[in-house]
């Protein structure tokens, strides 16, 4: 096998122009999707994180048909005080939830005493908010990045269009279940830059301050979200979760509640998605300049080589012997190609990094790429390019073998 | 026993839609350990002739055999087996593999066709190579060589495998007249050194006198056969 390495290297650096110029087609291609992959998967993870560390968390659990009325915020599909915790002792034993959430979430009125607006809030504990969503504190703006009893952390843009600031006092009034409304004072104790997405632009106030204003004896639970230890064990979790919730039914036989991932909950899923699919077809225009450039060269390899072939066979080479050298010509440039195309790929992400360049998402402004190269994304694009690099090179391989001596000895 | 025998051999090539015989029922034996040449005018089936011996192509009509095999029914892989392991080939236009040097080259019939081990592989190397008279250019690749030299590392890579039979298709055409004579004479030594049969085609009147055993061709057909001493007993 040595041998036939040999033999290719050589064939090879004998076209030391076209060899180079077909490694350097497939070492762009590389380069090309290396960055794209690690740039766009940056901006992709980040956008998650954003998403999943400042608002959603990994995963929600309603009450069955909260979601699809999440809009209005239906008090009525609240966890009683009894299911609610239920659910709590079967999380408390997951070992790969990291934290959880219990939120109230309600709509009311939003006054400054002078003018009146809408608002959605969540009422939750924030030691618990603040571990599931560790995101939520630095969006705090101005003011603490504390939320005690009786104060209230208002949205950015709510806080200009009602000229609110911290230390002001407002009042929130809010209609209960049964169509009671009752009104709290509340001080602005912190403002929040909004984030883009479902709940980006919702207030919080402490649960008790919730129970209050909604007037709970007891308390009901709108939402649980769940932060897990590992967030790439997301769908096996979500799995078992979902396999623990199904067997709490109602009286009518239903399942009570209704388990969600982030994917489910933000239209940002689909932003996610798209930049898979562009991922996957960056990656199919790899392979296309891979085989196309390596079947080109090979082709004109045998065409250059008739001769040769024909002595070779001649002598007694076994046609797959004949196929191993070309396959192996292929092979050879598919990794010269791989190498150097990751090489310069890391380099120059490398750079990116290194010129902090900011974009922005959404309301937040001047975020810093940070692009990462994922070990395995260099370890598939390697793998493909040196299959691609075999398969481009098995057709010409193969009319090389099939060649008949006598026909190709007499080739001129 | 003849090392070839070959009877009633027809080969006709089909051009479009007419049908050209190149080879019109030829029979002859060829003994082992012979110096054989034929020789004719261009078209006159020569080259066909040893395509057919060397099983590097089939006849239409008729019965062949080589070192014992009837090579008609050998499939595509197993003439090439054969000829790996029965027959060396010396080509006119020599057929040195570019990317490997003179040592390669000889090497190349035992590391790649026979599978022969490194150190028995280099023994004989080194034998054929120093009988052919190319030690000291081991390390050089073909374009760095003179024609004779290209030729005799072809005698010596066709040599190397030990095989029952040398086919040498016109070997000094592209050759000066010295250096012609020296690469028949140098077969002629192979041949009585590694008791191989050599057989030559030929349209050179001057090296066709070294042949032992000559045969003539024209229009594909066996003309004339000469003894001129040897071991001319076929």
């Amino acid at each position: 096998m040595g041998n036939l390495f040999k033999i290719a290297i050589r064939n090879l650096l004998r076209y030391k122009r076209r060899t180079l110029l077909t490694a350097s087609l497939i070492t762009v291609g590389v380069v090309f999707v290396l960055v794209f992959i690690s740039v766009s998967g940056s901006f992709k993870n980040m956008m998650i994180g954003q998403i999943t560390d400042s608002v959603i968390g990994h995963l929600q659990v309603h009450r069955k048909g909260y979601v699809a009325s999440i809009e209005n915020l239906p008090l009525n599909l609240n966890l009683k005080a009894g299911l609610a915790a239920k659910l709590e002792n079967t999380l408390n034993k997951q070992p790969e939830i990291e934290s959880y959430s219990t939120r109230i979430k309600f709509g009311g009125m939003f006054s400054n005493f002078v003018e009146t607006t809408n608002i959605r809030l969540n009422g939750v504990y924030p030691d618990k908010e603040l571990k599931t969503v560790p995101l939520l504190a630095s969006r705090v703006t101005d003011g603490k990045r504390v939320l005690d009893k009786g104060g209230i952390w208002i949205p950015e843009l709510l806080a200009k269009g009602m000229k609110v600031k911290v230390g002001d006092t407002i009042v929130v009034v809010a209609t209960n279940k049964d169509g009671s409304v009752n009104g709290k004072q509340f001080i602005v104790s912190g403002v929040l830059e909004s984030v883009t997405g479902p709940g980006g632009r919702d207030g919080y106030i402490h649960i008790e301050d919730a129970m209050e204003v909604l007037r709970m004896e007891e308390i009901e639970i709108s939402e649980f979200a769940i932060r897990l230890k590992d967030f790439g064990k997301l769908n096996a979790f979500g799995k078992k979760l979902e396999g623990l919730l199904s067997k709490e039914l109602n009286q009518q036989n239903k399942a009570i509640f209704e388990l969600n991932t982030w994917e489910k909950l933000s239209p940002f899923f689909n932003i996610a998605r798209m930049i898979d699919v562009m991922t996957f077809f960056i990656k199919l225009m790899l392979i296309a300049i891979v085989l196309i450039s390596i079947m080109n060269v090979m082709i004109m390899a045998v065409y250059e080589r008739i001769r040769e072939i024909g002595t070779i066979a001649a002598i007694g080479t076994l046609p797959g012997r004949i196929l191993n050298m070309f396959v192996i010509e292929g092979f050879c440039l598919g990794i010269v190609g791989a190498i150097i195309g990751n090489i310069v790929g890391i380099v120059l992400i490398f750079i990116l990094n290194m010129l902090k360049i900011t974009f922005n998402f959404g309301q937040q402004q001047g975020l810093i790429l940070q692009a990462n190269v994922n070990p395995a994304d260099i370890a598939a694009i390697s793998v493909t390019v040196i299959i691609v690099s075999v398969i481009a090179s098995l057709q010409p391989a193969f009319k090389a073998s099939r060649m008949e001596p006598i026909k190709a000895l007499r080739h001129v | 026993m003849s090392l070839v025998v070959a009877k009633n051999i027809i080969k006709d090539y089909q051009t479009g839609e007419v049908s050209v015989s190149a080879l019109k029922g030829l029979s002859f034996e060829i003994e082992p350990t012979s110096f054989v040449s034929f020789v004719g005018p261009s078209g006159s089936g020569k080259t066909t002739l040893l395509n057919l011996i060397g099983c590097l192509d089939k006849p239409t009509v008729g019965k062949l055999t080589v070192a014992a095999t009837d090579v008609l029914h050998l499939d595509r892989k197993q003439s090439a087996s054969f000829r790996g392991a029965n027959i060396g080939f010396i080509f006119q236009d020599f057929n040195l593999i570019p990317v490997l040097t003179v040592y390669e080259n000889i090497e190349y019939p035992l590391l790649m066709v026979q599978n022969v081990p490194a150190s028995e592989r280099k023994k004989k190397v080194n034998t054929v190579i120093e009988a052919v008279g190319m030690t000291d250019q081991n390390d050089k690749y073909p374009d760095q060589i003179s024609g004779g030299q290209k030729q005799r590392v072809a005698v010596a890579r066709a040599l190397v495998t030990n095989p029952k039979l040398v086919l040498a298709d016109e070997p000094t055409a592209n050759l000066d007249h010295k250096t012609a004579y020296m690469v028949i004479d140098l077969m002629k030594k192979m041949r009585d050194e590694f008791k191989t049969t050599f057989i030559f085609s030929t349209h050179d009147q001057k090296i066709v006198g070294e042949a032992e055993i000559l045969y003539t061709l024209e229009d594909g057909e066996l003309t004339g056969r000469q003894v001129r001493g040897g071991k001319g007993n076929g």
